[in-house]
């Protein structure tokens, strides 16, 4: 099983939404961070006073799925998040040991 | 804690003396009135006095509220709020009658302590000879302008001092710094009294300073902006700067709330400088008038320089461009044309952008809501420039003469003169009044929270609450 953690812009967040249900993934994690990377920060004025935002609002998607999904799945979130410029993000890949859904009790793949 | 107990127990010593010495609105001294109010002229007084009392509360306080970070925002409110409270109860105790009795040239009496022989039959004197307005509705009417006076000073020295220390030193500088420069510029006899020309040497004798001096303040440009701007300034200096001044993010946590709340100014500024009228006249409606000409185009004026100096027009920008242009017609708007009110306003909006950058750096002082560089600022620029576009010959209405009955000759360097003398006036009176109140209360009850608290907001640390939870 494999974690997939993407770091994407705020507002493309219903497309890799929708990519991820089209691909079968049963259930998806959204988290508001703050950050940098490439981008950088940018440059607020509030009238003689300016202030440098160094991190930028972004939403981190996580989703757990079943090794066979990986590739779809991350070329799914790539193409929905890409806008193309600086700032669109990345995706992080991690394996995952163990699953449980706490309803049932079931545990690896089958709680995924 | 001790101190405040003991500051605030003096205070109440003293109110209660007055108030066994005196008694409320004593029926024996009932005056016949001279001339019934017109209905008319009452109801627009009511109305405009409503007005004045919305421009501080809300809108003042969330002007201010909005531009500060959001740990400080119940702070900034509840200074706003206290402070027009307890302006306007010690307006009733004793500043109606220090303000608007006659005493000397620069303070009244005693004689309306506690409005004192003031009846529903009471009038009070208007621009027009034989036109009288209930006393009573004067009184509160002149009570906002007392009230949000102090109120605007806050915004220089919000995010760290103390809320006992901003209660005390309002006190001190509502008494020594409001009450007399009102009474320099506005305390008259009224017009009645300008039978003859013998009569009018001798009624101008009992005016206030200012006003003998022949400055004209139409809705209180010196008596309300320069003096609340100076008192300002002084604080931003004498408190210090906030912690983190220049290294940390100070951005306003709300702009919405800055909008609303200029927005409540500018429609309340209505009841401040067409009710300064006090009749619901034509000359009302020009001071409706160029209120709206000149706000509207300051707010135009800031939006369009901004943009072409620093790329883009901003919110902020365009509500203090209207903050600016209002400030800056205040002692203006009953006096020039509409001509005269875009020319002031257009200045305006350029001129405090200037004040809130520029200025601001050069006078290196941390004051937090910009209180100098748009009431200072904007307060003188509007003085000088009354005396200016109140001639006739540029469109203004220029000045009664109640001797002759008619519009007195004009003299443009004479009137900018007299504009300035009621500045420098205010400047040197605000801003040693200021020194000294802020030392006592330093001395007293110390001026600032402590690094801790005021990193911590002052929210939860002053007032035991926070104004937002998430």
């Amino acid at each position: 099983m494999k974690f997939v953690s993407a770091i994407i812009k705020p507002f493309k967040l219903n497309e890799v939404r929708e990519s991820l249900t089209a691909l079968g993934v049963q259930g998806v994690t959204v988290t508001e961070v703050k950050g940098f990377g490439r981008q950088k920060g940018h440059t607020e004025m509030y009238r003689g006073a300016e202030y440098v935002i160094e991190f930028l609002p972004k939403l981190k998607v996580e989703v757990a799925i079943d090794d066979s999904q990986l590739d779809q799945v991350v070329e799914g979130i790539k193409k929905a998040a890409n806008t193309g410029k600086i700032g669109d993000g990345k995706i992080f890949v991690f394996d995952l040991e163990q699953v449980m859904r706490i309803r049932t009790g079931e545990s690896g793949p089958e709680a995924l | 804690m001790k101190k405040i107990i003991v500051f605030s127990s003096l205070m109440l010593a003293v109110l209660a003396v007055l108030a066994v010495g005196t008694g409320f609105a004593d029926e024996a001294a009932a005056v016949a009135a001279v001339v019934p109010p017109n209905k008319g002229d009452t109801a627009w007084m009511i109305v405009a006095t409503l007005l004045v009392t919305l421009m501080t509360i809300p809108g003042l306080a969330l002007f201010y509220g909005g531009l500060v970070r959001s740990k400080n925002m119940l702070s900034v409110l509840m200074q706003v709020f206290t402070v027009f409270s307890l302006c306007m109860v010690l307006w009733v105790i004793y500043g109606y009658s220090l303000a608007f009795t006659e005493g000397n040239g620069f303070i009244g009496g005693f004689s309306k302590i506690l409005l004192k022989g003031i009846t529903v039959d009471s009038v009070a004197a208007t621009f027009s000879k034989g036109v009288n307005i209930p006393e009573l509705i004067y009184a509160f009417f002149q009570a906002t302008f007392a009230a949000i006076t102090p109120a605007l000073i806050l915004g220089a020295f919000a995010e760290r001092m103390k809320f006992s220390a901003v209660l005390a030193f309002i006190v001190l500088w509502f008494t020594f710094a409001y009450l007399p420069i009102a009474h320099m510029v506005w305390y008259w006899a009224g017009p009645d009294a300008y039978t003859s020309a013998a009569a009018g040497i001798k009624a101008g004798e009992t005016a206030g300073f200012l006003f003998q001096k022949g400055a004209i303040d139409f809705a209180g440009g010196t008596v309300v902006h320069i003096n609340a701007a100076i008192a300002g300034l002084i604080g931003a200096f004498m408190v210090g700067k906030r912690v983190g001044f220049g290294k940390e993010s100070m951005a306003p946590h709300s702009l919405t709330m800055t909008m609303i709340g200029a927005c409540l100014l500018w429609v309340g500024w209505f009841g401040f400088n067409a009710g300064s009228n006090l009749e619901a006249t034509g000359a009302a409606a020009l001071a409706f008038g160029n209120t709206m000409t000149a706000t509207a185009a300051a707010a135009l004026a800031w939006t369009f320089t901004e943009w072409m100096i620093k790329g883009k027009p901003s919110m902020l920008g365009g509500a203090s461009g209207a903050v600016a242009g209002l400030v800056a017609i205040t002692p203006a708007c009953g006096y020039v044309g509409i001509g005269g009110a875009l020319i002031i306003g257009l200045l305006a909006g350029v001129i405090c952008l200037w004040g809130v950058n520029g200025l601001k750096r050069l006078l290196g002082a941390d004051d937090a809501l910009d209180v100098f560089g748009v009431h200072g600022v904007g307060g003188m620029l509007g003085a000088v420039l009354t005396g200016v576009f109140a001639d006739p010959a540029l469109g203004g209405v220029g000045v009664y003469d109640y001797v002759t009955n008619k519009v007195a000759e004009y003299s443009m360097s004479t009137q900018v003169i007299s504009q300035l003398w009621a500045i420098g006036t205010t400047i040197v009176w605000s801003g040693i009044v200021s020194i000294v109140a802020y030392k006592l209360v330093d001395m007293t009850i110390g001026l600032r929270v402590t690094e801790e608290e005021e990193r911590e907001g002052l929210d939860t640390v002053s007032h035991g609450e926070s104004a937002y939870h998430n």
